[in-house]
């Protein structure tokens, strides 16, 4: 096989890893808009969030010592002791089921019956106000992110393509781990959704807000759910990512890529986002791989957005959406 | 009493259709004018002129330019940052290649550049709408920072990657590049905002502006009755980019004076110019002021507070900054999502009453 | 030219006929020509064809799903037939965006109210003269000469029909503040305001009461006596259609099953079987 392809086939195997990413902050998208029909633009923020208390628990970070030393002139820092990760990730948790009562109670329930545009607005500003409360109660500094998954180059991996094609791939166990985990958790999701009375009720209310509110479904509890799946969602994704490469604010801007991966697969399709995601992630990486010789590098800044761009030209509805009748 | 149209009779349409039917409003716009035009050059220092009202003038200029797109068009646009770059950009090259063109022509093709470019882009929305588009705009505000980041030829070979603006002149008085004055800084962008303002208010009043908010409300029945949206959308989004453009222009040659395309027109950019739209009301031009006018003294006064008052530490600062935008984003899509500009209005409904409220 | 003097109709040709009112009907002004339209595997108007004559009101009925408002959207543009063509003026229409059959002088309303909610009354009825007014981009931007012009004649325009339909008092009132049965007159006056050769409405009087339906059955004959408007409409109220229209299409299942008189129409076996329901047995 020439050397040229099997590179290409490296470089769109980490692709896939990165896609996986996309994919699963794109399906916190997807989980909230079709319960709410709400374009959840904080979604990204809302991994980082997570991530950054995942780690607070674990370093035993007091929050908002930054401010407390600001306003009393103290030295706080750090309780003294580290929460095992057992711990922390239910704790983690729990903070993220309570930010989504949070957000049900003070944004949700005073929006209802706005137009759709005013709500993606206001996930604008969540975003923002969550990414200066995270900043304010955890400190803004990039951390290490450690659950125990296992990282480095993926021995098994190496041997097999080296014995295949007599060139070893690098991949990293970490990001093996990722696509599993994120397997795990759709198939999950899936169970939950088909098989318990609340993903029933979640189904119901996605396909008709009015119906299902007429035969007794709460629809705040239906948000305050899922907005803690996505919330768990983001979680997950926060951990993957922040394994990887710290947590930083960054991770927030990448979660931004989730937009076209969602243009791509559809608002509404929970395969359409992973699909999409792998479609991206993979996507960028060929072609920054192939174009970085001739227009240059730094193409995966905007090749996602270009791609949905050119995409939705010839499909506006998306790869698995229904296509649009209009009626007057 | 003092506030009322009762006895104002209007004899003729022109007269019932024009800005200030009001005749209290109409000398509060005149007072207004006078003082920005006569008294504001005599009492501006560089500490005023820098931290709020120079970018306020900017920013003004480009809220004005995406709310023509977002609150009269209705085509949201996250690319704002991206276009504001290529008035930038453009104003540099033509400052560069051309060194006795006026800088005034300078700014005002900057924009026509930024019109096409925009135009461009906005090409999309012919065939896709909302969400979709905001994505398809977040393409333009990505490629084109990097595009600017990495062609050389933009920034003229210059080994750092930034461009910085050199001296030019109005009459005489530099306006860019480090000898220019408070005074003359301020007073040219005021001469670009109060131009602008009155072009916005010219385009929606009319036909034109029609178009738009019927677009913007029902784009199906907008095109039965007749609304070509093509040329609806298009000339949005070329009066909107033209805007926004002169606005970059003024940005990075009167304020910043040298400029990384990244760093100075991020998306971060993007959306302060989104929030000023949002905060001072959708499909207002006074919105778009308002707006401005908020997110610029806002921050100001809160460093002001934390910062030199209480003694926090810059970052932490900036950090309540980005967490009280938010907040107040969410605050006033719930109490008043028409902005500052409503709140305004309601204001002056009541006082049409007062003191007598029945 | 026969019949005449028994206050019976004129035979219907070329050249137009006599209604029984005394109004002088013209020619043909548009002709419907085996109009097939389709929606993937649903066919919701079979080849039907019929005219409509300068002057007259033309109705549209038929049970709910018979394809009227299909055929509405076919005329003004919005939907393209399979099959079948247009001929309007004598020509035949090319295919053309809904905007460009606007311009060609016919308006329309809408059968759930498409108004611009974020708009006054009056702007939005003055965007029903909107290709009347042909000052340019930068006319309008510095609003000098033609631009500011057009707008103070085209206003006056506007509050002719202002005053035609009496809605002088909610001339500023944003739209979203309207009650339903003024919001229908608000939708006519911009149609009207386009000054059109034809004038389509789509359910005029639905959801009205008593009063409100006089009102506009009022307006709808004023309108056709006063500018000699070419109307088409649909309706349900039986009663409506009968008084108002000079001839009437009857649809069902996307077929055409009578087309003349009220009066033929009433007494069409096929029609009756439509509307009373037949005993399939």
């Amino acid at each position: 096989m020439p050397d040229t392809l099997l590179f290409a086939l490296e470089a769109s195997l980490n692709g896939l890893t990165a896609g996986v990413m996309y994919a699963l902050v794109a399906l916190g998208f997807v989980l909230i808009f079709k319960a709410s029909g709400i374009f959840n633009f904080a979604q990204g923020v809302l991994a980082l969030f997570a991530a950054l208390t995942l780690v607070g628990f674990q370093s035993g970070q007091i929050p908002f010592s930054h401010l407390i030393n600001a306003t009393l002139g103290t030295r706080l820092h750090h309780f003294g002791w580290n929460m095992p990760t057992v711990l922390a990730i239910p704790a983690t948790v729990l903070v993220m089921i309570g930010l989504a009562i949070l957000v049900e109670r003070f944004i949700l329930k005073h929006l209802i019956n706005q137009e759709p545009i005013i709500l993606f607005m206001a996930t604008i500003g969540l975003a923002y106000f969550l990414e200066g409360f995270g900043d304010i109660m955890w400190g803004a500094e990039v951390k290490a992110l450690d659950v125990g998954l296992p990282k480095g180059m993926s021995m098994a991996v190496d041997d097999a393509t080296f014995n295949w094609f007599g060139y070893g791939f690098y991949i990293d166990r970490l990001e093996i781990w990722a696509a599993g985990i994120a397997a795990v958790l759709v198939a999950v999701l899936t169970v939950f959704s088909q098989y318990t009375k609340q993903g029933r009720a979640l189904r119901a209310v996605a396909d008709d807000h009015q119906a299902a509110l007429s035969v007794g479904i709460s629809l705040r509890f239906i948000w305050v759910l899922t907005w803690s799946i996505a919330g768990i969602v983001a979680l997950v994704a926060g951990i993957m990512w922040g394994s990887k490469s710290g947590v930083q604010f960054s991770l927030s801007l990448i979660a931004l890529k989730a937009l076209p991966v969602l243009i791509l697969g559809g608002f509404t399709s929970i395969p359409g986002a992973i699909v999409g995601g792998l479609i991206i992630g993979v996507g960028e990486k060929l072609f920054d791989f192939f174009m970085n010789p001739i227009i240059g590098g730094a193409t995966e800044n905007w090749f996602a957005y270009m791609l949905a761009l050119v995409f939705l030209l010839f499909r506006p509805q998306g790869l698995f959406g229904e296509r649009i009748i209009e009626r007057v | 009493m003092l506030y009322r149209e009762a006895g104002d009779f209007k004899t003729s349409y022109v007269a019932d259709s024009q800005t200030f039917p009001i005749k209290f409003d109409r000398y509060g716009y005149y007072v207004l004018l006078g003082f920005a035009f006569l008294v504001m050059p005599l009492i501006i220092n560089d500490y005023w002129a820098n931290s709020i009202v120079v970018p306020f003038l900017i920013y003004a200029i480009a809220a004005l330019g995406l709310n023509i797109l977002i609150g009269y068009c209705g085509q949201l646009s996250l690319g704002t940052g991206g276009f504001m770059a290529v008035g930038a950009y453009a104003s540099y090259k033509m400052m560069t290649a051309f060194p006795e063109l006026n800088i005034i022509f300078v700014i005002i093709i900057a924009g026509m550049v930024t019109a096409c470019v925009g135009v461009l882009f906005g090409l999309p929305s012919l065939r896709i709408k909302g969400f979709y588009l905001a994505v398809a705009t977040l393409a333009a505000q990505f490629f084109l920072i990097w595009l600017f980041t990495r062609t050389a030829w933009f920034y003229n070979y210059s080994p750092t990657g930034m461009i910085s603006a050199p001296t030019r002149e109005v009459f005489g008085v530099p306006v860019t590049g480090p000898r220019a004055s408070a005074v003359s800084m301020y007073m040219i962008c005021l001469c670009f905002l109060v131009a602008s303002a009155w072009l916005a208010r010219n385009l929606t009043r009319g036909s034109m502006g029609r178009k738009w908010m019927a677009i913007r409300d029902m784009d199906i029945a907008a095109e039965i009755i007749g609304v070509n949206p093509l040329i609806a959308k298009l000339t949005a989004f070329a009066v909107s980019s033209f805007l926004v453009g002169i606005s970059g222009a003024l940005l990075f040659a009167v304020y910043l004076g040298a400029a990384e395309a990244g760093e100075a027109f991020g998306i971060d950019k993007s959306f302060l110019v989104l929030f000023m739209v949002i905060i001072g009301g959708l499909g207002s031009i006074f919105g778009a002021f308002a707006g401005a006018a908020f997110l610029i003294v806002g921050p100001v006064l809160l460093k002001l507070l934390l910062v030199n008052s209480l003694g926090w530490p810059t970052d932490l600062a900036a950090h309540l900054e980005i967490m009280i935008v938010g907040a107040l984003i969410i605050v006033f899509l719930i109490v008043e999502p028409h902005g500052i500009a409503a709140l305004w209005r309601t204001i002056k409904e009541k006082l049409r009453l007062w003191p007598f409220p029945y | 030219m026969s019949g005449q003097g028994e206050g019976m109709r004129d035979t219907v040709t070329d050249e137009g006929y006599m209604t029984a009112d005394g109004r002088k009907i013209g020619g043909v002004a548009m002709e419907m020509r085996n109009i097939t339209l389709r929606f993937g595997g649903v066919v919701a108007i079979k080849d039907i064809s019929f005219d409509i004559r300068w002057g007259e009101i033309r109705a549209i009925i038929g049970p709910n799903g018979a394809g009227k408002s299909s055929m509405l959207n076919v005329i003004s543009g919005f939907y393209h037939p399979q099959e079948g063509e247009v001929i309007y003026k004598g020509y035949k229409r090319p295919a053309m965006r809904p905007y460009q059959v606007a311009q060609q002088g016919i308006a329309r309303t809408f059968q759930n109210i498409a108004l611009f909610e974020g708009m006054s009354v009056l702007d939005n009825i003055m965007t029903g003269r909107l290709h009347h007014m042909k000052a340019n981009m930068f006319q309008q931007a510095i609003w000098w000469g033609r631009a500011a012009r057009e707008e103070a004649e085209n206003r006056a325009q506007v509050e002719k029909i202002i005053d035609f339909l009496e809605i002088q008092h909610i001339r500023k009132t944003p739209v979203s503040r309207l009650p339903y049965g003024l919001k229908k007159r608000v939708e006519l006056a911009r149609a009207l305001a386009a000054e059109p050769a034809i004038l389509l409405l789509d359910e005029p009087m639905a959801g009205m009461n008593v009063e409100e339906k006089e009102d506009m059955c009022r307006f709808i004959l004023d309108v056709n006596d006063e500018f000699g408007t070419t109307t088409v409409l649909i309706e349900h109220d039986m009663g409506v259609v009968m008084d108002l229209s000079d001839r009437v299409v009857v649809m069902d299942y996307g077929k055409k099953i009578g087309d003349g008189t009220p009066d033929e129409v009433r007494n069409n076996q096929e029609v009756i079987n439509a509307y009373l329901g037949v005993a399939h047995d």
